[in-house]
């Protein structure tokens, strides 16, 4: 048998895998609060309001969660979407690759600057 | 009273001696409660047109030959039966994702090839002596793979997946489930042999979980589970050999 080339896929399928946690246990209690909640008068406007969430993001741990809520789920949708391409018929192979996970990659990167860097 | 129903059979011709491609030819088939669609297939080839060809053995789904396309499903035609379709009418054509060799019989050999592979075979390190006796097993250790050796090599999951037809590199589900079923066997060595196969892009990472694998199964083998436990079996190979002293089994 021909000697069969290890995938890099484990990285990313791990990536996606953490991210389909967070996406599905984490996002929809956020969808709950900020898109449900708060409009419908169950939570009290002050409750996300400009001061506590700038505490939130102030605090390490604050600025961890959401790092991990919006990194992971960004690696989870553009794996996603480059695999759902394949199913469909378009093969967007290393392009698709390099186009899907180098946005998961700026938005990670871009998601660390404004939480960690920007906000001192 | 006799059922005298009758149902139309259109069947996929092709003879590549003659034909530059296939067609469709409709047959008018008598039928009953207990008429399969092989045995709709067989009352053609006996009454109708000898010249019928497709494959078929032990007609009650254990053989796996008699595989084909029933109004766009994959189906063993064994298991599936006519008055089902009726009033409709059925669409019989070859295994998706193969070669025709003529009318309803497809070329296996890609999928041979794979099924080699796999290595479906239990690999020990050092053969024990036969004065030594068996290898012993716990009901435990049997029911991590029982449910994959049940796979009867019928193709239905290889005209059911989509990557398959996209890009026939992929080992896709029926080999897949095999590997898993001799790696999680407790009798068996072979793991490190077959894990270049499974890390490779050929091999689980070839994958998006579609599962419509495991919906077509007629033994309910479900191949997208052997697949997707193999992923996490290749991740962690893929980021403990950096750990392990023998740098994982593919370096």
């Amino acid at each position: 048998m021909k000697r069969m080339k290890r995938s890099n896929e484990p990285i990313f399928w791990s990536l996606f895998g953490a991210g389909g946690v967070v996406a599905s246990m984490v996002a929809p209690a956020l969808v709950f609060i900020t898109g449900l909640a708060l409009p419908l008068g169950l939570l009290a406007p002050e409750a996300l309001g400009y001061e506590r969430m700038r505490a939130l993001v102030g605090s390490l741990p604050g600025a961890l969660l959401l790092f991990v809520v919006i990194s992971l789920t960004l690696w989870h949708t553009m794996h996603r979407i480059n695999h759902s391409l394949h199913d469909v018929g378009i093969n967007a192979g290393l392009a698709g690759k390099v186009v899907f996970y180098g946005l998961a990659f700026v938005g990670t990167v871009a998601t660390a600057y404004f939480l960690f860097v920007a906000r001192r | 009273m006799p059922d005298r129903r009758e149902i139309d059979i259109e069947v996929m011709r092709y003879n590549p001696e003659t034909d530059s491609e296939p067609h469709m030819q409709t047959f008018r088939v008598p039928f009953d409660e207990d008429t399969s669609v092989l045995m709709g297939l067989q009352y053609i080839k006996d009454h109708l047109d000898g010249s019928l060809t497709f494959r078929w053995s032990c007609r009650m789904a254990v053989c796996g030959s008699c595989g084909k396309m029933v109004n766009g499903v994959p189906k063993l035609s064994c298991k599936a039966f006519l008055r089902a379709y009726y009033p409709g009418k059925l669409r019989i054509e070859p295994l998706e994702h193969f070669p025709i060799v003529r009318d309803l019989a497809v070329d296996q050999t890609d999928f041979l090839e794979k099924l080699e592979a796999v290595k479906p075979w239990i690999i020990r390190k050092e053969e024990k002596p036969l004065s030594e006796g068996t290898y012993l097993q716990t009901p435990e250790e049997m029911a991590d793979y029982q449910q994959f050796s049940s796979c009867i090599n019928c193709l239905l999951c290889y005209s059911a997946c989509p990557q398959y037809g996209l890009d026939n590199a992929f080992t896709g589900p029926a080999a897949l489930s095999l590997l898993h079923r001799y790696n999680a066997d407790s009798r068996d060595e072979g793991k490190s042999e077959r894990m270049p196969l499974v890390n490779s892009e050929e091999g689980v990472w070839g994958c998006t979980l579609v599962g419509y694998c495991s919906e077509v199964c007629p033994k309910q083998v479900d191949p997208a589970a052997a697949v997707n436990r193999n992923k996490v079996n290749s991740t962690m190979d893929y980021f403990l050999r950096f750990l392990t002293p023998r740098g994982g089994v593919d370096s």
